[in-house]
């Protein structure tokens, strides 16, 4: 764990007291068995506002504590270990990020007061196909008259049943693969021609498939100057993905958990089964790759906050990490359980399924392995 | 080769036959995720699996006393070959539940004549499933430890325990159950091998819903079931060498490709194309996941070559014993990475649950790749295999009181 601030420990111990009691994993497997729409509770997303995580990353003028990174990253980590579902992330964070980098003046004083009071959840619209791939966007903005035309859609849009505003990535110049001739635009969720349709994920998630047809927005919801995105777009996903490595640790940490338990209390042969060499060494060496990971995710998060000029490969770095530990640690979670892992009453396998979700939001490992490289220059 | 040749006659002869027989209408279809009744197509399957169970050749080794066509192994594979080339399956095995692969094999090799004429042809004509009561919650790996207890009551063992993970016990006929009829022997040493109906009072089945979301599997009671004397295979508390050389069937039959490969079934790496684009030389564009697919090609291929130099070094008879093990491993380890290296190719597609969002073909392999995650269990987890490998192939001590 990196050394805490005091506040910041009063933080992680309110967070993971409140998400063991509050939103323990056995409430989340009740929501899913409902199927929802909005994929999280009401009340549970009202007391993370009154706890005050939605303005972690908001300044002190619109009405946040302006806290930072790895205090929002503690918060998700803790949430993950729960499977706690909200748009916490979607919107106070993603979003949040997004309006700081790249709104204007008149977007942050609209806008970030209405997500720290929970009024308004934001979400980033991003990938149109299977894979993350920022600069293939194709999503079209057409200037008319004193705004735009978007035409196209998004998939796997984070809590896109529940978002009030979509912050949409387009190409308003240029074509699919360039850098340069992109824009970013709040659109809010009523706004003519834009519909939506939930997509029924393996990790009972709120996603959504967002179509554009003909979507007029006035020329005040640009976001910065157009056709020049590119730049603070890759900002705001670097944030997205620390942020993921932050819950990705909280996931793997609580898999790591569960199977230690189970590693000296279940019996076989006489004796515990983390008496068997084979099984121990496992989880030791589990341990380590966490250990190592964890180094990873929680450096990303403080160099965010530092606003060091390495954030790119950090977040990467902890994107790639974190997730090849939890990807292992999934399985492991799964195989050291036996039969009992393999069934839907206990929560290994819910676990295994938010695991591979996260690991390709907004870039898999491989994804990150590849831009570390170019980041290096090979 | 001559071998070979004098199998040319009798490929031509199955080859011929196979295609006056297989109804066209089930060409494609699926046996392992697909019902045939529900497809439209339950009486063309019904008249295939009769044809092909009439001939022997559902079971085409097992003497034709006992159902099968009493041929060779060179001769079965043949029968194998060219019913893939046709587009067709074998309807039995799937329809036996373990009857085909484990307690046909089992018994005979172990059960009297009297059981072989009582248990084999139901099997070989596919009419009679078979599930195995053999794991207890307290005893999986260690099996040798199971509790469920059989008193002897004249003609009949009277059952009283609790099985676990029974794959398809609610919808079997007949089960093959491991119980303990010496309670004062060595663990290994009071264990015998019945085999008892289903359809009774004593027999009570509760099915458990996997991670996959389906539920192929129960929680079997015995409350005083009753098995007869008559169907106790093996020697009387010498079940353990019963199961052990079961457990060998098994793996055997985990040993090659797991269910029945669609014949049609696009190779991954096209597919990947597709999902993930080329480079203009017509690279993978994502050269990790390529490397990576790559390895797992070669992997299998290596499992593939292996089970055929083992084969032939056993000059056609498959040694079941020795290379199960090692087989079972390596043919779990392509599975279930080719599982992932699929869900990965997919991306955003390769996460659903249901829906429209997502083709048929995306949320089945979602379920497959969960579902896929059992066979490093089922048959003796990767460790125990590993721990069997050590033990006896290379001679090194154990380090559990096991088998
Ligand atoms: C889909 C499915 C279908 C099944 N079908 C059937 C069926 O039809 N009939 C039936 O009887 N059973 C069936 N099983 C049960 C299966 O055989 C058991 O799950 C298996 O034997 C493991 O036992 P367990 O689940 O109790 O795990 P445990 O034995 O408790 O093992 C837990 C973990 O410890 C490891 N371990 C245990 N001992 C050692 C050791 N000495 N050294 C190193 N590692 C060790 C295991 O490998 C595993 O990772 C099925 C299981 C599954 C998942």
């Amino acid at each position: 764990m990196a050394a805490l601030t005091e506040e910041q420990t009063l933080i992680k111990d309110q967070a993971a007291s409140w998400a063991s009691a509050e939103t323990p994993v056995a409430k989340f497997r009740a929501m899913r068995n409902e199927g929802p729409e909005q994929a999280f509770a009401q009340p549970t997303w009202s007391a993370m506002v009154d706890m005050g995580w939605t303005g972690i990353l908001v300044p002190e003028e619109y009405g946040g504590s302006d806290l930072g990174y790895l205090t929002f990253g503690i918060v998700l980590e803790e949430l993950g270990k729960q499977l706690t579902a909200s748009p916490l992330f979607a919107s106070a964070y993603v979003g949040a990020s997004a309006l700081v980098l790249a709104g204007t003046d008149a977007h942050k004083s609209e806008y970030l007061p209405k997500i720290v009071d929970g009024s308004a959840i934001f979400t980033l619209a991003i990938d149109e196909g299977p894979r993350h791939t920022p600069l293939r966007t194709a999503l079209k903005a057409e200037a008319k008259g004193d705004g735009y035309v978007l035409s196209g859609s998004k998939t796997l849009v984070l809590e896109g049943m529940a978002a009030t505003h979509f912050i949409v990535a387009a190409r308003s110049s240029g074509k699919a693969g360039d850098a340069a001739g992109l824009s970013l635009f709040i659109v809010p969720a009523e706004t003519a021609g834009l519909s939506r349709t939930q997509m029924k994920t393996m990790d009972s998630r709120g996603y959504a498939e967002v179509q554009f047809e003909s979507v007029e927005v006035p020329s005040s919801a640009l976001m910065g100057p157009a056709d020049q995105a590119g730049e603070v777009l890759d900002e705001i996903l670097d944030r997205a993905r620390a942020g993921l490595g932050a819950e990705m640790l909280g996931v793997g940490a609580q898999a790591f958990a569960m199977t230690l338990d189970y590693l000296k209390t279940r019996k076989q042969f006489g004796a515990v089964i983390g008496s068997f060499q084979a099984l121990g060494h496992r989880a030791a060496e589990l341990f380590a790759a966490m250990e190592l990971a964890r180094s990873c995710g929680e450096a990303a998060l403080q160099e965010i906050d530092s606003q060091s000029n390495s954030v790119a490969k950090a977040c990467s770095l902890s994107k790639a990490k974190v997730g090849d530990f939890m990807h292992e640690m999934s399985n492991q979670l799964i195989q050291i359980h036996g039969g009992i892992g393999m069934t839907d009453e206990f929560d290994a396998g819910l676990y295994l399924k938010r695991a591979r979700l996260l690991e390709g939001l907004y870039g898999n490992p491989a994804y990150h392995r590849d831009r570390y490289a170019r980041l290096l220059g090979f | 080769m001559t071998e070979t040749n004098n199998l040319d006659g009798f490929r031509t002869e199955v080859s011929d036959w196979v295609q006056a027989n297989f109804p066209s209408t089930l060409k494609g279809l699926d046996i392992m995720s697909e019902s045939p009744s529900t497809k439209g197509v339950g009486a063309d399957f019904s008249a295939w699996q009769k044809k092909l169970g009439d001939k022997g050749w559902g079971t085409p080794t097992w003497p034709k006393e006992y159902g099968g066509a009493g041929l060779s192994d060179p001769e079965a594979k043949v029968i194998r070959q060219e019913i893939a080339k046709a587009g067709a399956f074998n309807p039995i095995p799937p329809m036996t539940g373990m009857g085909v692969t484990m307690v046909g094999p089992t018994i005979l090799e172990y059960g009297t004549d009297e059981q072989k004429a009582k248990h084999l042809p139901g099997i070989a004509s596919g009419e009679v499933r078979w599930c195995l009561g053999l794991s207890e919650p307290n005893a999986g790996s260690d099996l040798a430890s199971l509790a469920t207890k059989a008193v002897d009551e004249g003609d009949a063992f009277i059952l009283n325990g609790q099985k676990i993970w029974t794959s398809g016990a609610h919808i079997s006929h007949w089960c093959g159950a491991v119980v303990r009829t010496d309670p004062k022997a060595k663990k290994r040493d009071g264990i015998s091998f019945v085999m008892l109906p289903m359809d009774q009072p004593g027999v009570e089945t509760r099915p458990i819903k996997l991670i996959a979301g389906s539920s192929p599997f129960c929680e079997t009671f015995f409350n005083d079931a009753r098995a007869e004397k008559t169907d106790l295979l093996g020697d009387l508390n010498d079940g353990w060498s019963v199961v052990k050389r079961l457990l060998q069937h098994e793996r055997q039959s985990q040993t090659s490709s797991p269910g029945a490969p669609k014949v049609d079934a696009e190779p991954l790496q096209e597919q990947a194309k597709r999902y993930v684009g080329t480079e203009e030389d017509g690279r993978l564009a994502d050269p990790d996941l390529r490397l990576r697919l790559v390895r797992n090609l070669m992997d299998g291929e290596a499992h593939k070559l292996t089970v055929s130099r083992i084969t032939a070094e056993a000059r056609g008879k498959v040694n079941v014993s020795a290379a199960a093990s090692i087989l079972k491993n390596s043919m779990t380890r392509v599975a279930q990475t080719k599982a992932e290296l699929t869900l990965e190719m997919m991306g955003h597609q390769g996460v659903g649950w249901e829906g429209n969002q997502f083709t048929d073909d995306e949320l089945q392999s979602v379920r497959d790749w969960l579902f896929g995650k059992a066979m490093s269990i089922y048959g003796g987890s990767a460790e125990i295999q590993n721990n069997i490998i050590s033990k006896n192939i290379l001679g090194l001590p154990e380090t559990t009181q096991q088998g």
